[in-house]
């Protein structure tokens, strides 16, 4: 474990040495408030919760999170610095999973930032914070998705931008995938595919989190997805470190 | 028992049909200093980097402190200490964090890993820069940084691919002599392309071309086939293409 914190350690410092990770929280803390606050018709809804907030999180993160990750791999690859890393005696997959604690923990510290939100619902009405919580776990449930899917094509290939356009592409798919239009257009035609589209979707997940509900077979879905794709990662490493 | 530190043991290396190292075999023993010549694009990186763990050999394997880079990749890398091609380096990170990051990859906390990173500092004579970012030091102190990290624990095994390669005459010759006083407890291997240097640091020279092992003596027996140490690597080298 301790190859793996150490790795964790050097990347979030290397977030905070660039204007890159307050660009990122300035960007994602405005754009949070003001869809919440506007489209989300905070006020409107005379309801305290924050629910429209966490409509909005996985949409936003879909263009955010693939902004952190395209340089995770693709930078040390460009630097050379990849064949330090990989000949210090850690494992590599130590390397994996400590480059993805450290962009979680980003995404986890950015998410923190939007307390004025919850501060907010607390003042104007009474609402239940528990659910609130929940919500909150949900959205850093669906950044773990999105850094897992964005860590390991960034390890596909040492073109940032190509790596920023196909993880947005493919964390689409997942995000897209519970949405009305997609189920409905597969139930009719495709009514197999419509149970694995609802099946596979981040979203719906996230819903029922910031419903309140937090089901194990919610968890242990985004547990094994981000497993899943760190192996992937750990793979990609493996095959294209060296070219 | 072979009490050899470093085991090379039919180390081949291809990219599609392109074969960058074929069957290179040698064993270093502690108290040689291995000299790694060879043209550009003769497979030196390359074997080094094979050596370290970091490529895949398409056949072939490496020993380090008799621990198989293929198969025990982690406990072979805690014997070496390596300075890859082209010395790179966090761009970031000031002296003292990037060394403190590789010494606490390499096990140390506290106050030790502080020891480690201030030797490592005052071998390399770093001391005057260790808080200013990596990016804004001049080739020659990158390099140098390179060399620290690689130092740090004290490993019984020292590759270095192109130490010198950037550094002023004083800081050649400094380094220089920093290897010869490690030399007798370590095994090393050192890419150079600066033939002197071979004679003034190694007790053995191995000259490889398009993959191939062709010489492997004493600098001085090198030198004593021609004229000079030049003109012998020259021949060796055209023969072989
Ligand atoms: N990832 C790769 N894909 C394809 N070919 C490669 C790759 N890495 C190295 N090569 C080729 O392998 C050969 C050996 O390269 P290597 O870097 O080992 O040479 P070298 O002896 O270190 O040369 P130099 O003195 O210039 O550093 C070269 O022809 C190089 O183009
Ligand atoms: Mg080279």
């Amino acid at each position: 474990m301790g190859g793996t914190m150490t790795v964790a350690r050097r990347e979030l410092a290397a977030y905070f040495s660039t204007p890159v990770a307050y660009v990122f929280i300035v960007i994602f803390l405005v754009m949070s408030g003001a869809l919440t606050f506007t489209l989300g018709g905070f006020f409107a809804r005379s309801t305290a919760d924050l629910q429209p907030f966490f409509a909005f999180v996985p949409w936003l993160f879909l263009l955010l999170v693939p902004a952190i990750t395209m340089r995770l791999w693709a930078e040390e690859r460009r630097l050379g610095t990849i064949e330090l890393l990989l000949t210090l005696p850690i494992a590599q997959w130590q390397a994996v999973l400590g480059k993805f604690l450290a962009a979680w923990a980003f995404c986890a510290i950015a998410l923190a930032l939007t307390f004025p939100l919850v501060l907010t619902v607390n003042v104007l009405g009474d609402p239940d914070n528990g659910v609130i919580a929940a919500g909150y776990l949900g959205c850093l449930m669906v950044a773990g998705s999105y850094l897992a899917i964005g860590a390991a094509i960034s390890a596909l290939t040492k073109n940032q931008v190509i790596a920023f356009v196909l993880s947005v592409a493919v964390c689409f798919l997942f995000a897209a995938a519970g949405s009305p239009v997609v189920t409905e257009f597969l139930s009719r035609n495709l009514p197999v595919m419509a149970e694995v589209a609802r099946g596979i979707s981040v979203t719906d997940r996230l819903a029922a989190f910031s419903r309140g509900v937090i089901s194990l077979r919610d968890v242990i879905f985004f547990a094994s997805f981000i497993g899943v794709w760190l192996f992937a990662n750990a793979i990609a490493v493996d095959l294209r470190k060296a070219d | 028992m072979d009490a050899a530190h470093i085991e090379i043991d039919r180390l081949t290396k291809r990219f599609g049909a392109f074969t960058a190292v074929d069957d290179v075999s040698f064993t270093v023993r502690a108290g040689e200093v291995l000299g790694f010549l060879g043209p550009n694009g003769a497979g030196k990186s390359t074997t080094m980097k094979m050596l370290a763990g970091f490529v895949t050999p398409s056949a072939g394997t490496a020993r380090i402190m008799g621990e198989d880079v293929v198969d025990r990749p982690v406990a072979a890398k805690r014997h070496l200490g390596f300075l890859p091609e082209g010395a790179p380096t966090y761009p970031e990170m000031t002296v003292q964090g990037f060394l403190g990051f590789t010494a606490r990859a390499r096990g140390y906390r506290g106050s030790e890993a502080g020891d480690r990173v201030h030797d490592a500092m005052r071998m390399t004579s770093l001391e005057e820069v260790r808080l200013q970012p990596i990016e804004t030091l001049s080739k020659g102190f990158k390099r140098r940084v390179g060399l620290a990290q690689a130092l740090l624990h004290d490993p019984p095994v020292l590759v270095l691919d192109e130490p010198t390669d950037g550094l002023d005459p004083n800081q050649k010759h400094e380094v220089r002599n920093l290897i010869a006083r490690m030399a007798p407890s370590k095994a090393m291997i050192i890419s150079t392309h600066i033939l002197e240097e071979v004679g003034a640091v190694c007790t053995r020279a191995i000259v490889i071309a398009r993959g191939r092992v062709i010489a492997d003596a004493t600098p001085a027996e090198l030198a004593a086939r021609g004229p000079d140490l030049d003109t012998v690597f020259r021949e060796l080298t055209r023969e072989a293409a």
